[in-house]
């Protein structure tokens, strides 16, 4: 059978090879955090992270995902017991209506695990170095994630908040 | 105190009862309530409601523009795997409803009116397979012998006056512009945009007999209720909706769209809940747009600079028989003076799908470019782009002769010019150069009307001293949680923790839903008078009179004496319902929340690429309900400005009046890297004409004029002024000066 591990449990992959490990997400196992705003990897809603990287989890199938671990912003925190990342957005006001944000928080943890891991991006001066945490870098490594209510600043303020607060090491599981 | 009086607002509120509340938590910047439901993703947004048995639909949508239905092969995909239905029902909707319609829009799919107009829903036991069976399904139509035009600018397209603005005319413009020490008569466009909120609209419908329940994605409730019942010819009272938490709107959301009704009448047949989200493609390419505008501005000025005569006028388009049309002059009836005017809006008549309410209609798309014309004048002028502004600023509306309310246009010039910095602006373009970047500076006023509209909300102060707040407005990321339990939290006294909010169920009071930037002054003045009806009662049972009745932390005291709540109330809840409609005030006076803009751009000296460097913003919209969720609002705005400025734009093909851009990869709304750091600056002001809460509307005011800045600062850097949104690099090169030139 084919199995994936999500959010620390297994489960089942559906048998439907269309199904997409976003639908499965929301549908099959009662997880709509991750939200479905495109379904053609466009706008970033739908960031789950896979074995520790982000990913539009309506561009991969879910019968891919045999033997993977997934985490959702389910996982992440629950209302009465946010993370220090998703604290920050409330706190920043980093999100309006709140559609895009599980994405957002999403992909904001996964950039801290690569900006941690020394990753570069296009914005980066020197890619053979770990690149400093500027607004200018947090700005390009959120740009999957689109926000039409125009939070953007905000997010930024409360990813630039997380990060001086919490060494790069730790603030990946923040 | 001010006396009962009946919920019609015909004279200003100069009470300002807010700031005599001992609370302090009118204003504040708290968090949003629901904020940790939405950063853990445990709101729960339309499309996902638990419903048992759920069966799923997908919309149809025409391969044609124009024409009739003739033959739908339902026969084929309904032998494929769980396929439940193909429907096609007469009551579908063809069209789009336009906001606080309260009626059915045209109905009846059978007829194509538009290039991907829905047709049918297929129905089936999940997604995948409504989804294949949608895409499998073979359509057979005829040709329409009537053809409407795809193009605005055709021989072809029939024009008329747009049915719901009034043209204004005053004095002799033609003379004026002869008279008149400078004269600019300039022509612009702005291209079609989409709401593209991030929620994809979406309905479940669920029978329970005769009693229909939606949860979905809607912006004005007690409006949608009539509309679905209307589409279904049955009773608004056997409608209800759910939708506490809406994924953004921006006019789209406003009226119902095409799979409200389509999920209710497959739930009727199939005698089973009936999800229908519609696609990101579907949702750009049939619920609704803004319309492309060609505006004529004339600006006649004296040698001061002041005007003398001001032109604006419009072509947009829309569906035949629509009743909406861009209100593309609105703000410029009141911004300026100028007596000798023309302001006019013409509509043609085309094939593309319904335009209707995107964000600031009206102002978004006229202001920017009335802006940009006045940048212009101030060039020719050589005066400040500010002063000039400042210059002009009226003492009452022009021709009609209206006072106005509270207006802060020339504080926020000012204020806004000193935090950015614009003493170090230089006039001339082409002086500042970094690299291969032009930097330059621009500005622009905003303004948007203010409406205040009917609306109705409960509070209860519970016998446990606790306040509950009811209304089926809606919070489309607008702030409505935070705000109405503010106003309820001062006007009772009571800590913000001891305050709850329920939104976005028709089964609470009517409030006035989410558009027009009114659901904040319009639902809050509902709750500000059901609190002031519970004070009433309070200062009775206390024994003092309500001037004397002072609230705070949950203690009533006056007259000597101090009682809490829960020892005041004995036991029992008290619950007054509030209401407020709009009265004299509104023609009384003009209303309006203003601002400034300010922009620095750099463009790149060989490629014309734009970015936005930095911006500033200074609004005056009244009373400020929660500056960190007010602030958000204008950013938000602000950001939809650097969109239209620079990378927004519909692209219809000619041919068919198909929408050739239909997501998100080629419809280009600003990303995390277009977004500088954006200042925003919130000016103290009560309005006391506006509201009984000397507050007015925000949700708008950030995006009105800002795209205009952004190129009067292009103007500013490069010297390309581009007369056409928006300002992609094509449209600039042709302007740019040789990249090799030295500044200055």
């Amino acid at each position: 059978m084919l199995t994936a591990c999500v959010n620390g449990t297994d489960h089942p992959l559906p048998s439907d090879p269309r199904r997409t490990l976003l639908d499965w997400l929301r549908d099959d196992l009662a997880l709509p955090g991750t939200k479905k705003g495109c379904d053609h990897g466009q706008c970033g809603a739908c960031t789950v992270i896979v074995d520790g990287r982000r990913m539009n989890s309506c561009l991969s199938l879910a019968q891919l995902h045999h033997g993977d671990s997934i985490e959702t912003i389910e996982s992440i925190g629950s209302a009465d017991k946010l993370s220090v990342l998703q604290k920050a957005f409330v706190t920043h006001d980093g999100f309006q209506c709140g559609y895009c944000t599980p994405g957002q928080i999403c992909s904001a943890k996964a950039l801290m695990q690569e900006l941690s891991d020394g990753w570069a991006s296009a914005v980066s001066d020197d890619i053979t170095v770990t690149p400093a945490i500027t607004k200018e870098e947090l700005r390009e490594r959120m740009s999957g994630n689109l926000c039409r209510c125009g939070a953007y600043s905000n997010i930024i303020a409360a990813l630039e908040e997380v990060l001086a607060d919490h060494p790069l090491h730790e603030g990946a599981s923040a | 105190m001010r006396l009962p009086q009946d919920d019609t607002f015909n004279s200003p509120d100069t009470t300002n009862l807010l700031d005599r509340g001992s609370q302090g938590v009118i204003a504040k910047p708290l968090d949003r309530p629901e904020g940790p439901l939405k950063v853990s993703g445990s709101a729960t947004y339309s499309a996902e409601w638990k419903s048992d048995h759920c069966a799923e639909g997908v919309l149809v949508l025409a391969s044609i523009a124009q024409g009739t239905v003739k033959t739908i092969h339902k026969d084929a995909v309904l032998s494929m795997p769980g396929v439940l239905a193909v429907l096609a029902d007469e009551a579908m909707t063809r069209r789009s409803t336009q906001g606080t319609a309260g009626e059915a829009p045209v109905q009846g799919v059978q007829t194509v009116e538009y290039f991907a107009q829905p047709i049918a829903l297929v129905v089936a036991e999940n997604f995948e397979q409504a989804r294949d069976a949608a895409l499998t399904l073979e359509v057979e139509y005829a040709p329409s012998d009537t053809p409407v035009a795809f193009d605005p600018e055709s021989a072809d397209a029939e024009v008329e006056l747009a049915p719901d603005t009034e043209p204004v005319e005053g004095g002799d413009l033609d003379q004026a512009m002869r008279d008149a020490a400078f004269a600019i008569d300039v022509e612009y466009e702005t291209p079609g945009h989409a709401s593209a909120a991030m929620e994809p609209h979406a309905t479940i419908a669920q029978w329970k007999g005769d009693d229909l329940v939606l949860h979905g994605s809607y912006q004005m409730l007690s409006y949608n209720v009539k509309e679905i019942a209307d589409c279904l010819s049955m009773a608004p009272e056997n409608v209800r909706i759910i939708a506490p938490y809406v994924g953004g709107g921006f006019g789209s959301k406003l009226g119902i769209t095409h799979e409200a009704v389509a999920a209710a009448i497959a739930s009727k047949q199939l005698a089973r809940p009936v999800r229908v989200v519609m696609t990101r493609q579907q949702v750009f390419e049939t619920v609704m747009r803004r319309s492309e505008t060609r505006q004529r501005i004339r600006l006649a000025a004296d040698e001061t600079g002041k005007l003398i005569g001001l032109g604006h006028e419009a072509l947009v388009s829309n569906l035949p028989d629509e009743e909406f049309a861009e209100p593309v002059t609105q703000a410029t009836e009141f911004l300026y003076s100028g007596e000798n005017r023309l302001l006019k809006v013409d509509v043609a008549r085309i094939s593309r799908m319904t335009a209707g309410s995107v964000r600031a209609p009206g102002e978004a798309v006229g202001m920017q470019v009335l802006e940009a014309a006045m940048d212009e004048l101030a060039q020719a002028t050589g005066i400040d782009p500010v002063e000039l502004r400042k210059h002009n600023i009226a003492d009452k509306v022009p021709v009609e002769g209206t006072p106005y309310s509270s207006r802060m246009l020339a504080e926020a010039l000012d204020q806004g010019a000193k935090a950015f910095g614009w003493d170090q602006r230089r006039p001339k373009p082409c002086q500042t150069r970094e690299g291969d970047w032009w930097i330059g500076m621009g500005m622009a006023s905003a303004a948007r009307v203010n409406m205040l509209v009917e609306a109705e909300a409960r509070v209860t102060l519970k016998a446990d001293g606790t306040a509950l707040v009811e209304t089926d407005q809606t919070d489309i990321g607008t702030g409505s949680y935070a705000i109405l339990g503010q106003i309820a939290g001062e006007m009772l006294g009571l800590p913000i923790d001891r305050v709850k909010v329920l939104l976005g169920d028709t089964s609470l009071p009517a409030g006035a839903g989410s558009g027009g930037s009114f659901g904040a002054i319009s639902t809050g003045s509902a709750v500000l008078r059901a609190c002031e009806m519970i004070r009433e009662k309070l200062a009775k049972a206390l024994g003092c009179t309500e001037d004397a009745l002072e609230l705070k932390d949950g203690l009533a005291s006056g007259g000597g004496k101090s009682r809490a709540y829960p020892d005041l109330l004995a036991g029992k809840d008290l619950a007054e319902t509030g209401s407020i409609k709009p009265g004299d005030t509104a023609d009384d006076f003009s209303q309006a929340s203003y601002g400034a803009f300010f922009a620095e751009v750099a463009v790149n000296a060989f490629t014309g690429e734009t970015r936005v460097r930095r911006m500033t913003g200074a609004f005056g919209f009244g009373r400020v309900l929660n500056a960190k969720t007010a602030r958000s609002q204008c950013l938000g705005g602000m950001v939809w400005g650097i969109g239209s400025a620079l990378t927004e734009e519909l692209a219809f093909d000619l041919r068919d009046g198909h929408l050739v851009n239909h997501d998100l990869a080629e419809y280009h709304v600003p990303v995390h890297a277009d977004v500088p750091a954006i200042e925003v600056i919130l000016l103290e002001e009560r309005d006391a004409a506006a509201s009984p809460l000397q507050a007015k509307g925000v949700g708008e005011l950030g995006i009105c004029g800002a795209a205009g800045s952004i190129a009067n600062a292009v103007y500013n850097a490069c010297g390309a002024r581009v007369r056409s949104f928006p300002l992609t690099l094509d449209k600039i090169i042709p302007h740019l000066p040789d990249p090799f030139t030295e500044a200055g």
